[in-house]
């Protein structure tokens, strides 16, 4: 019994690491693989949605409903953005990422003002289960599923669908797309606000297990940028990989050594994948295949 | 002659009016606090409650006659920011005294520079104990006004296995040590530590690891809102454990902000919440929700920010209205710098420069709800001075510790 206790209590504490940072990351991972634009307002997309989501609970809507309208909120303020801001920079890529920096100082601002500095979350429903001497939360289960979900779906929409099709193709030649009859620029605030989307569901489906304040989005960064970063440019085969090796690294670290060990195994990673694999994940499968 | 008698009586107009001018001259108090960031939460009310006493003191004629101005920076939960604002209150600003800071890690980063410009800040926020400088008077309350009374309590009631979990820094790391060692010193067992770095929200491992070491209660010294996460996963996970504290409930409402019954069963020991069922503190409460109806709670550290201008107030005027530093510690070293304020009365210790305290035990039940099961009359703020710290004869500037106490001469 105590050996199947820490099996389960192992792969939990794995899963739930793993699921922390494919959700952390799959927004900004989409935009950045995708677009090349690193979004430093990821963190504030993750805000908007669980906001929103608290938001939609308190006017009486049941969490995954709300979860969703956080979600769709903050894919809508995503192509908002992209065409307000973002579009005007696609070929400075430096200057974008001082303007969405710029916007992530203006939405965690802007919201302390508006909501207040906290506001009352909506707990975490689903209760726990028990195994040997342990006892689990039954939600960390559904942040893991949706973890392997996500991807599946990524993975569906960007080689399934006609318009995964025409965005890859943007990607990959935007001139040609375009002489073909691609509308890029709507392709692109597509992306965009698929990213933002990612995102807002990260922050909506993370909020029954988070405090509510305006600057909630960068406990997320962290581990998002470390992903992406360790990952490199392509979301299945980069964030995937990646997120599942930092889960490792993260999980066994902290059950042995506490948090802080964790965080330092966390960067340590990422420090020796970077030397190793300039690329990240994705370049040394792909120099594989080559 | 006329003419004359025109000229001289403007002239002396002038005077009286340059005169009058003078004895209003505003007493400028910089005012350090985080409005924004991971703190902002706990301290905004702080911010709300000086504005609160400086409005009365005006109103009721200032301090010594001389209206008081506030100079507020909002300080972003940033050590750099603080550093940044105390060189530009006392520079630039020029103010006479400077309330500021909510962390620990902020108050060391700008102690240097109160020292550095000789000035004179309040910090009035419970913290881990031990500042030994004359620079500095502290209002909150320290581990022995907290731990010393707290810990034994919980070990007589729920038994003598303790679990801490705290924050990793300064306030985390000597809290830790004091909880140590009174855990020791009443014959309990640590069967476990852990520190916690700032802005960590994910507590999935430390929740296991601490069902693992099976404690008898869990005392939680987690700070900033990214780490009071933690509850919320507790609760879910079923971790069901009494917690102890010293920083939640009387500082970050967590009892307000988390669904019921995520903080069930902290037991928290504070010089003051709003829920404090006195006439003062509900006098108290009245006016701050009359000047500010918006606000989500009156913590310990909006009570003892409020206590702590009204100090100011008694010393410069029983300084005969001089704001200096050393005519202040003069007065402040008769040892009879009181106040009757929302949290009974108060006083400061000469040897320390720290505040007396009325130690409120909070439980907070299921519901959370907020009872008080014991209430500690008049706790002094004994250590620093017993382990020889004496400001009154030597300013070593330091801030010491149970492992590293002062060098006794």
């Amino acid at each position: 019994m105590e050996f199947v206790t820490a099996i389960v209590s192992s792969a939990y504490q794995f899963g739930d690491a793993f699921a922390f940072l494919v959700l952390s990351a799959c927004g900004l991972a989409v935009i950045f693989g995708m677009m090349g634009v690193i979004n430093l307002a990821h963190g504030e997309f993750i805000m908007c949605g669980a906001y929103m989501t608290v938001f939609a609970v308190n006017w009486g809507l049941p969490l995954p409903l709300a979860i969703a309208c956080g979600s769709l909120f903050a894919g809508l303020v995503g192509m908002v953005i992209e065409r307000l801001i973002v579009r005007q920079l696609y070929s400075r890529p430096l200057d974008s990422i001082l303007a969405t920096w710029g916007v992530s100082l203006i939405a965690s601002q802007g919201t302390l003002i508006l909501f207040g500095p906290t506001m009352r979350g909506v707990g975490t429903p689903l209760g726990s289960f028990t195994v040997g001497a342990l006892s689990f939360s039954y939600y960390r289960l559904v942040l893991m599923a949706t973890a392997l979900a996500v991807l599946a779906l990524l993975y569906l929409v960007f080689t399934k669908t006609r318009f995964g099709v025409l965005a890859r193709a943007t990607i990959q030649a935007p001139h040609m797309a375009n002489a073909l009859g691609v509308d890029t620029s709507r392709i692109y605030a597509y992306t965009f606000g698929i990213g933002a989307a990612l995102a807002g569901l990260t922050g909506g489906i993370y909020a029954p297990t988070m405090t509510m304040i305006p600057t909630m989005g960068t406990t997320f960064i962290m581990e998002a940028f470390v992903t992406v970063v360790v990952g490199g440019a392509d979301v299945f085969l980069g964030t995937a990989p990646a997120a599942a090796l930092l889960a490792v690294v993260k999980a066994s670290l902290t059950s042995w050594q506490g948090q802080l060990a964790g965080q330092i195994g966390l960067l340590l990673a990422v420090i020796i994948v970077i030397r190793l694999l300039p690329k990240g994940i994705t370049g040394f499968i792909l120099k594989d295949r080559a | 002659m006329t003419v004359r008698l025109l000229q001289a009586t403007m002239l002396a107009c002038a005077f009286a009016l340059s005169g009058a001018a003078y004895a209003a001259d505003p007493i400028k108090i910089g005012v350090l606090e985080d409005q924004s960031g991971d703190f902002a939460a706990a301290t905004i009310g702080k911010v709300h409650a000086i504005e609160l006493a400086a409005e009365e003191i005006n109103a009721a004629g200032g301090i010594a006659g001389r209206p008081i101005e506030l100079v507020v920076y909002d300080t972003q939960s940033d050590n750099n920011r603080y550093q940044e604002f105390m060189r530009r209150v006392l520079q630039r600003d020029k103010v006479d005294v400077v309330f500021a800071g909510f962390s620990s890690a902020s108050r060391e980063a700008y102690r240097p520079i109160v020292n550095q410009f000789d000035g004179l800040a309040f910090y009035n926020n419970q913290y881990e104990g031990g500042v030994c400088d004359a620079n500095m008077i502290v209002t909150g309350a320290v581990p022995e006004q907290q731990f010393s009374t707290l810990i034994p309590w919980m070990m007589e009631t729920y038994g003598k296995r303790v679990y801490t979990i705290a924050a990793d820094y300064n306030f985390g790391q000597i809290s830790a040590e004091w909880v140590r060692n009174i855990v020791k010193e009443s014959g309990g067992e640590m069967v476990g530590e852990e520190f916690i770095p700032l802005g960590v929200s994910q507590f999935s491992q430390t929740i296991q690891n601490i069902q693992t070491a099976k404690p008898d209660f869990v005392v939680t010294l987690l700070v900033g809102a990214a780490q009071a996460s933690y509850y919320e996963q507790a609760a879910s996970a079923n971790l069901g454990l009494p917690m102890a504290s010293s920083v939640n409930v009387g500082q970050g409402y967590e009892h307000k902000r988390f669904t019921p019954p995520s903080l069930a069963n902290m037991y928290v020991t504070t010089n003051y919440i709003e829920e404090v069922d006195t006439p003062a503190s509900k006098a108290f409460l009245e006016k701050f929700h009359a000047k500010y109806p918006n606000e989500p709670y009156v913590n310990q550290e909006a009570a003892n920010s409020y206590i702590a201008m009204n100090l100011y107030k008694q010393m410069v005027e029983r300084a005969g209205g001089s704001t200096k530093r050393d005519d202040l510690r003069a007065e402040l070293a008769k040892g009879d710098v009181c106040f009757d304020g929302p949290s009974g009365n108060v006083c400061l210790d000469p040897k320390s420069q720290h505040m007396s305290h009325t130690i409120f035990l909070a439980k907070v039940g299921d519901d959370h709800s907020i009872s008080f099961p014991k209430v500690w009359e008049n706790i002094k703020p004994y250590w620093l001075g017993d382990a020889g710290c004496d400001l009154t004869q030597a300013d070593p500037d330091e801030q010491y510790t149970p492992s590293n106490p002062p060098t006794k001469q």
